[in-house]
């Protein structure tokens, strides 16, 4: 939940797509489910890492048609997994794990991208 | 003119009374090296850089992270025209230093996610915030005088 707190408060540009929630506070209980959707999205694309554009197949669709969400935002998003990481983690962020997580998440986002176009 | 709140203010001046310029610097440089390795171009002086481990300890780069971080002084001390005091700087990344100014938002990454891992929780969304838009400042500054 942190993290899309996170994301809506460094970049309120983000906050755009969720015009529709009533509740955009700390605490708020649709950010809280909301924050649990996109890892579990994250947890999928790891376990299918060998092959995310057919993995993400579906959600890449789901992004491309319904919710529209400009690519900048993968990016955006990215970073504050980075610094949530960081933060959770700090002896075990090495530069050499970073560089492994924010490929995976490049290829992520570049996955979820596919069916814009 | 950037309009700072005062949060912003005493967050920025908070963050670099704590910080030890000597570790976080190199650390962030090193990082921004093994992240993105074709930062590497602007060091080919700069001794072993052939793998993280290397990266790591090279004292060269140690040295010139820590330059990096001083320089961030500057707009600390004239937060109020970060612009105009960045002017000298900017001439020379643009006309002597012919560096691609895309590289100084991927160290102020490396940076920020530093800061992180130093500050743990103290790094919340609103100190973030306030540090990232002091770092997209300085980053537009360093990039305007480029021809």
């Amino acid at each position: 939940m942190t993290l899309v707190i996170r994301m809506l408060t460094v970049y309120p540009q983000t906050k755009t797509y969720f015009a529709h929630w009533k509740d955009l506070s700390h605490g708020s209980a649709q950010i809280r489910k909301h924050g649990k959707i996109v890892i579990n999205g994250i947890g999928e694309a790891v376990a299918k890492i060998d092959d995310l554009q057919k993995g993400l197949l579906t959600l890449s669709e789901l992004h491309a048609f319904q919710l529209r969400v400009d690519p900048t935002n993968y990016k955006i998003l990215s970073h504050c997994i980075l610094v949530v990481l960081a933060i959770t983690f700090p002896a075990d962020f090495t530069p050499e794990a970073h560089v492994a997580v924010d490929k995976f998440l490049a290829a992520v986002s570049r996955s979820l991208s596919e069916k814009y176009r | 003119m950037v309009e700072w709140t005062d949060f912003e203010r005493q967050t920025i001046a908070g963050i670099f009374a704590k910080i030890d310029y000597e570790t976080t610097g190199a650390t962030a440089l090193a990082r921004c090296l093994i992240v993105y390795p074709w930062t590497q171009r602007y060091f080919g002086n700069f001794g072993n850089l052939y793998n993280a481990g290397a990266i790591k300890i090279n004292p060269l780069i140690a040295k010139h992270g820590t330059i990096i971080v001083h320089g961030l002084d500057r707009a600390l001390k004239n937060l109020d025209n970060i612009k105009d005091a960045y002017t000298e700087l900017s001439v020379l990344h643009s006309d002597k230093l012919h560096v691609d100014p895309d590289n100084f938002r991927l160290f102020s990454d490396c940076l920020t996610l530093t800061l992180a891992a130093q500050m743990g929780a103290d790094f919340n969304a609103d100190v973030q915030a306030a540090f990232q838009k002091f770092m997209l400042v300085v980053v537009s500054a360093l990039k305007r005088q480029y021809h």
